[in-house]
């Protein structure tokens, strides 16, 4: 434990903290929540619109139901939002980028100059013109932002693999008559995956964001199942005179994704320090 | 020479990222969505509508003869009709374009005025509490969700303070009894063409907090390149030499330090501008700023997928135009990066 706090500093370690209470909270929603059956999205006409009180600590949105309630509910939402995002993005970026890299000419040509074109795009405008195209809802959200996040571990990938093409150990390999694709996945990709792990972990956090503005827009997953995006839209109307309805929902996106950019840096840091002491 | 082949090169590369953008959005425009026949047709249509809305829109035609008529339209400007109001794209385009274009111009300037002089303060106080401060604050300003950032500050200064107007871009008694003339569709440019300084302290304060919304994000970023770029040039001969001389600490940091940090400022007006274009759909519908986001975001919910389509291009053009002359200003101030 005091290992762990010295090597990502204080606010790092806060951080981590935080995020970690979030994947606890998002786990055990059901049993934490006060109200659980508001939280899975049930009205409760008689408290509509209510300040934060001590029976209902964050206030109640216009339907009555509890907004702590459906915060914790929310989590769950978000953080596999955040985490989908990120694994079909390494899903079709990882395989783009091994392959350009790998293969180099006209492949790596082709490959990378049709991962500009995704790159072109301001990224939420080209979520949002997905999104739109495949309808709202949880999966479909998840795909119109991984169309725009991919490309950066294509990229990623690539330059790993130009640096690990010219190892001793993948020559060696290829002359010993290895095929191109066990080459690929049993001697490049192992030592790719790492960095790109790590970089695809903290991503959660800035996809979780895009993928909360898109719930904002509408174009997220439909209620009543909680989504703090589409919660801070939802209050909208009520603001600023109902602020609770809008600011809790919207104080939990700035505090995980604040959480998960302190850790980015953190973590950044120590691998910086550890490739110096390294080489 | 190394200089020219890379601009040409870059240019190409442009031209190409355009076609492959035309056609990407005529994918998901026009063969993602179910049935567009039916959306064109108007609510519930009838079948023969239907029908007819299929040949009014040549859906029966094969794939490539559509995307050469789509791609023919988009070049020449003509982006077709809305289905919700049947209107012609191509003027609404000419109306919002310049509202959104004003905001992305106006917050970039934001974004350089306040992460700056940020960044050489903190480079000034290096670990100490001021620098800290201002790191958390950059990393803050990643991680706050445009709209939440919107209805805050719509809330501390329209609502509480009640300084600054609450929304819109021009207030509503301008707007009905003295419309402003358009001339070049930003109104802080028209104001003063018409003589109007009334206008142009109206239209300012309606931009401030749009603007300070979407500037936040890139004043992070221009603060945090800044300050490295600072603090590596502080430790250089010539400033050790102005110190020798006696200089003033402002007059060090600001008239010897500063210009030879100011690299990164091309890096923060093309992520700026960027960001300020994307975040448009986001702080536009919360400050009812009549741009490109807000139609975009009203098409929507209305399926509108032509209007979708035409801002998807029009803004994503401006954006890929944006880059390359970032690119190639940055080719002529630093030589070394055309060889790279």
């Amino acid at each position: 434990m005091k290992k762990l706090v010295h090597r990502l500093g204080i606010p790092g370690s806060i951080a981590l903290a935080i995020v970690t209470l979030f994947v606890l909270v998002a786990i055990l929603a059901p049993w934490i929540a006060p109200y659980p059956l508001q939280g899975a999205g049930a009205p409760n006409v008689i408290a509509k619109l209510q300040p934060p009180s001590a029976s209902y600590w964050l206030g109640t949105d216009h339907l009555g139901r509890d907004i702590l309630s459906r915060i914790i509910y929310g989590t769950r939402v978000s953080l596999t939002n955040g985490l989908l995002i990120v694994a079909f993005s390494l899903l079709i970026g990882l395989p783009v980028g091994l392959a350009a890299g790998y293969f180099g000419g006209w492949i790596d040509e082709a490959l990378m100059r049709g991962t500009d074109v995704f790159l072109a795009f301001p990224a939420l405008l080209l979520a949002v013109l997905m999104a739109a195209a495949l309808g709202p809802g949880f999966l479909n959200s998840i795909i119109a932002v991984a169309v725009t996040w991919w490309p950066w571990y294509a990229r990623l990938a690539r330059a790993e693999v130009l640096v690990l093409r010219g190892q001793p150990y993948v020559e060696a390999a290829r002359l010993s008559g290895v095929s191109h694709p066990r080459i690929i996945i049993r001697h490049i990709l192992p030592a790719t995956g790492r960095p790109l792990t790590v970089q695809a972990a903290l991503d959660v956090g800035p996809a979780l964001l895009t993928a909360a503005a898109l719930s904002f827009l509408g174009l997220g997953i439909l209620p009543p199942t909680a989504d703090w995006g589409q919660m801070v839209d939802a209050g909208r109307k009520f603001f600023p005179a109902r602020w609770w309805y809008s600011a809790m929902p919207g104080m939990t996106i700035f505090i995980i994704a604040l959480a998960f950019s302190v850790l980015g840096d953190a973590l950044r840091d120590r691998k910086g320090g550890a490739s110096r002491a390294s080489a | 020479m190394e200089l020219l082949r890379y601009i040409l090169r870059r240019m190409l590369l442009s031209a190409f990222v355009v076609v492959g953008v035309t056609f990407l959005v005529f994918v998901v425009a026009q063969v993602v969505p179910s049935d567009p026949a039916a959306l064109y047709a108007g609510p519930r249509p009838t079948a023969e509508q239907i029908e007819k809305a299929r040949q009014e829109l040549n859906l029966d035609a094969p794939l490539q003869a559509r995307f050469a008529t789509f791609a023919t339209a988009m070049a020449s400007g003509d982006f077709g009709i809305s289905y919700k109001s049947r209107r012609l794209i191509a003027e609404d385009l000419r109306a919002y374009l310049p509202a959104t274009l004003e905001l992305a111009v106006f917050s970039t300037g934001l974004a350089l005025l306040i992460g700056i002089p940020l960044g050489v303060v903190a480079a000034a106080h290096q670990g100490r509490w001021a620098d800290r401060l201002g790191s958390f604050g950059s990393i803050a300003a990643v991680a706050m969700p445009t709209f939440f950032l919107a209805m805050i500050l719509q809330l501390v200064f329209a609502q509480w303070l009640g300084i600054l107007p609450l929304s819109g871009r021009l207030s509503r008694e301008i707007a009905i009894s003295a419309p402003l003339q358009m001339i070049t569709g930003f109104n802080l440019i028209d104001a003063i063409l018409a003589g109007r300084f009334d206008v142009f302290g109206d239209a300012l304060a309606h931009l401030i907090l749009p603007a300070l919304t979407l500037a936040s994000y890139p004043a992070g970023v221009a603060m945090r390149l800044t300050r490295s770029a600072m603090i590596e040039i502080l430790e250089r001969r010539h400033i050790v030499a102005a110190r020798a001389l006696g200089l003033s600490e402002p007059r060090i940091l600001f008239g010897h330090a500063l210009p030879n940090a100011m690299g990164p400022a091309l890096t923060v007006i093309g992520l700026s501008f960027a960001y300020a274009l994307t975040g448009a759909v986001l702080v536009e519908i919360i400050f009812a700023w009549p741009g490109l986001g807000r139609y975009v975001s009203e098409a929507i919910l209305a399926k509108d997928f032509p209007v979708i389509a035409a801002v998807t291009m029009v803004v994503t053009i401006c954006y890929v135009v944006m880059n390359l002359l970032i690119d190639i200003a940055q080719a002529l101030v630093d030589p070394r990066v055309a060889l790279s």
